[in-house]
């Protein structure tokens, strides 16, 4: 089957993902803080107000506890809210709603009041914003039960992830980097979706699995060139939704490496590569040749000075370090 | 009533009854309904505080005497598919708006058989049926949620049905609430976004123990506080059903008519303490015999009684009805089976099924349990 498939951003991705599903389903609107008649703060939404109008593209003030628990009452009434915060940062004065509200309330209601919203912005380090504004909301976020928390890594992926969340009868928490809402891919003319716990290879190996989600990815395809020219034949396993985790293809990759390295730009203490770490000590205790080696950014506030922000940060000198140290003994 | 730019009314003495002529306009049977609910309320949360104490009932309880005028009266200026939301002093709320005492009562029993299937307790309850979107135990934190309800109301009317706006959401805080971001942020909001929403605040006078005055700027009128978000605010009085259907009806019906939000200061007084475990030592015994001597179910009793032929016989009757239909909702509470955990901790978690988790399904409400052949009589 051949498809046509053409070059957009990462930016433009989301926005077809939003404008096709809004197209396709009247019950879907977006709402956030520069939305509508500013364009979105990123030109995500670019057109959009034009396009839909004022009722379905709707600007808030800056009042994200507000704005996310209106979408929250919202989706209870089966409507089918976009809430973008310009960052995930600023979704922790909407904690509450976000956290207590959202994912707990078809529980508590005993299966009476589903909350089928999607969350989205920019996650993690912005470059040089300083410690209130480059959260990386994964590590915090994840050990919340009854939400889902999709990291998408190309604009393929940045639409057929958005497309899942938006028909998702859950809440998700969708994960944008605006350090890449600017690169480019191929994605197909027609419709298609990507779905929540399924874990791509990015690149096939045979020697070390390293296993990340969306940006810091890169550095880990980067990575595993440069170790190939050591010899070492990594396996690069985007995860793509955290929440569900797809274990049963990382622990695949284990039994066949024998060696793991987890890279997540959260902070190391309680983070989703502690998680993944015990997980994969748990279920590949017998195959595993050492005990699974994390790249986190540095367990510090995030520092403003550019030399200190790099230092803190993944990136690929240090995925190769992390994988020459996990592979010591091979 | 009173809108903001006028003096508040006083409550009238008892028996001088001056009310607005839309109530002499009601049947009679609709005022002895009234009367009936809240007598329900009460009766349920009578029963509910001596299971609370033979721990029948767990975790956090708060009760509603004193505040049932509040509920019924609101309730009956809106129309069914109105979509309403409350804070965690829910009972009355729950009650008045239709749900069957034996789901609630059984959700505080923590049973399979509540409206929740015992997983969201005194606090949390919910009924879908009757558009009742919770009880939630975050103080003001339902607010929001209740400008998402109007919004909703709204653009289902006007986008997705192309048409008028018809609904209203209503959302109630308590006046320690007020003080809450979450109050700010969905006033402002409400204001902005023109959505049609009455946010009721039931001004009992305390935050759990701390008197509205200290902690709350205008204390002496919050309704004040709707000019800053640029809608009418009102004082109404919460302890008359009569005078709280009046006045709502007009509110709501504006909101309705404008699709505009309105604030209530609500004015009412709860007989308990904040939860079960409070002596009230914040407030006098003075002031609290004072209001019971302004009973809502008294007040009503003697409007009755004074321009009707409701009897002292009917009303022992009603009585009777009530105690017995508390009782056998206690009774069906107790004999519901628990949750299981093999069958509901991972339940309801998420709509699909994947990994642990089983799914989600409406609570079955059902009429009789499926006794054991040996418990059949």
């Amino acid at each position: 089957m051949t498809t046509t498939t053409r070059e957009i951003e990462f930016r433009d991705a989301l926005r077809d993902a939003m404008s096709e599903e809004m197209r396709r389903d009247k019950r879907v609107f977006l709402m956030g803080e520069e939305v509508a008649e500013y364009n979105g703060a990123y030109k995500v939404s670019k057109g959009m107000l034009d396009e839909f109008g004022p009722k379905r593209i709707i600007d808030t003030p800056i009042s994200e506890t507000g704005f996310a628990g209106l979408g929250i009452g919202a989706a209870m009434m089966d409507l089918r809210p976009i809430i973008e915060f310009m960052s995930w940062s600023f979704s922790l004065v909407a904690a509450d709603q976000i956290l207590n509200n959202a994912p707990k309330m078809l529980y508590m209601s005993g299966g009476q009041f589903g909350c089928p919203i999607v969350f989205r912005g920019n996650d993690g380090a912005g470059g040089q914003l300083g410690s209130t504004h480059s959260w990386c909301v994964e590590g915090l976020f994840s050990s919340v039960p009854g939400v889902k928390i999709a990291i998408p890594f190309d604009p393929y992926d940045a639409k057929g992830l958005l497309k899942t969340a938006i028909r998702d009868d859950d809440p998700v928490f969708f994960l944008e980097s605006e350090r890449l809402l600017s690169t480019k891919g191929s994605v197909p003319e027609e419709d298609y979706t990507v779905p929540f716990g399924k874990a791509l290879i990015r690149r096939a190996g045979t020697d070390c699995t390293i296993v990340s989600f969306g940006r810091p990815l890169y550095f880990c395809l980067e990575a595993a060139e440069e170790l190939a020219a050591e010899g070492i034949d990594c396996e690069v396993i985007d995860g793509r939704t955290i929440r569900p985790l797809d274990i049963d293809t990382i622990i695949e990759s284990v039994k066949k490496t024998n060696y793991c390295v987890v890279v997540d730009q959260s902070w190391p203490f309680a983070s989703v590569a502690s998680e993944i770490a015990a997980q994969v000590h748990q279920y590949c205790f017998d195959d595993l040749d050492n005990h699974v080696h994390r790249v986190n950014s540095d367990d510090v506030p995030t520092p403003y000075a550019y030399a200190l922000e790099q230092a803190y940060l993944p990136n690929t000198r240090k995925v190769c370090e992390a994988v020459r140290a996990v592979t010591y003994n091979a | 009533m009173s809108s903001t730019t006028t003096k508040t009314t006083k409550s009238p003495a008892q028996g001088k009854v001056d009310y607005d002529p839309i109530i002499k306009e009601l049947p009679e049977q609709q005022l002895i309904q009234w009367l009936r609910d809240m007598l329900l309320i009460r009766e349920f949360e009578v029963r509910t505080m001596q299971s609370y104490q033979n721990k029948k009932i767990g975790g956090f309880c708060h009760v509603y005497i004193g505040q049932e005028a509040v509920a019924v009266g609101s309730f009956a200026a809106l129309k069914p598919e109105d979509p309403v939301i409350t804070a965690y002093r829910c009972h009355g709320q729950a009650l008045a708006r239709g749900i069957e005492p034996k789901y609630c009562m059984a959700e505080m029993y923590g049973k399979i058989g509540g409206c929740a299937k015992g997983k969201g307790g005194s606090m949390h309850l919910f009924d879908k049926s009757n558009n009742f979107f919770g009880g939630h135990g975050i103080v003001g934190a339902q607010v929001p949620v209740g400008a998402g309800l109007a919004f909703a109301s709204k653009y289902i009317d006007e986008v997705i049905n192309e048409g008028a706006s018809t609904r209203v959401a209503m959302a109630f805080l308590g006046d320690g609430a007020l003080n809450q971001g979450a109050f700010h942020e969905a006033m402002n909001l409400a204001g902005v976004l023109d959505l049609p929403l009455v946010v009721v605040c039931e001004n009992n006078g305390y935050a759990m123990g701390t008197a509205i005055d200290r902690g709350t700027t205008r204390g002496d009128n919050i309704s004040a506080k709707a000019d800053g978000y640029g809608m009418e605010g009102f004082v109404v009085d919460g302890m008359d059903v009569l005078r709280v259907y009046a006045d709502m009806k007009k509110i709501v019906d504006a909101a309705r008519a404008e699709c505009r939000p309105k604030f209530v200061d609500m004015r009412t007084y709860r007989y308990k303490g904040h939860s079960m475990s409070d002596p009230r030592k914040y407030r006098t015994k003075e002031e609290e015999q004072q209001y019971e001597s302004q009973d809502p179910l008294d007040r009503l009793m003697m409007y009755l009684k004074a321009t009707t032929s409701f009897s002292d016989e009917q009303y022992k009757t009603m009585n009777k009805d009530v105690r017995a239909e508390v009782k056998a909702a206690i009774k069906w509470a107790e004999q519901s089976p628990e949750p299981t955990p093999d069958e509901q901790l991972y339940h309801d978690v998420f709509v699909e099924e994947f990994g642990p988790y089983t799914g989600t399904s409406v609570p079955e409400m059902l009429e009789e349990w499926e006794k054991p052949d040996s418990q059949k009589s």
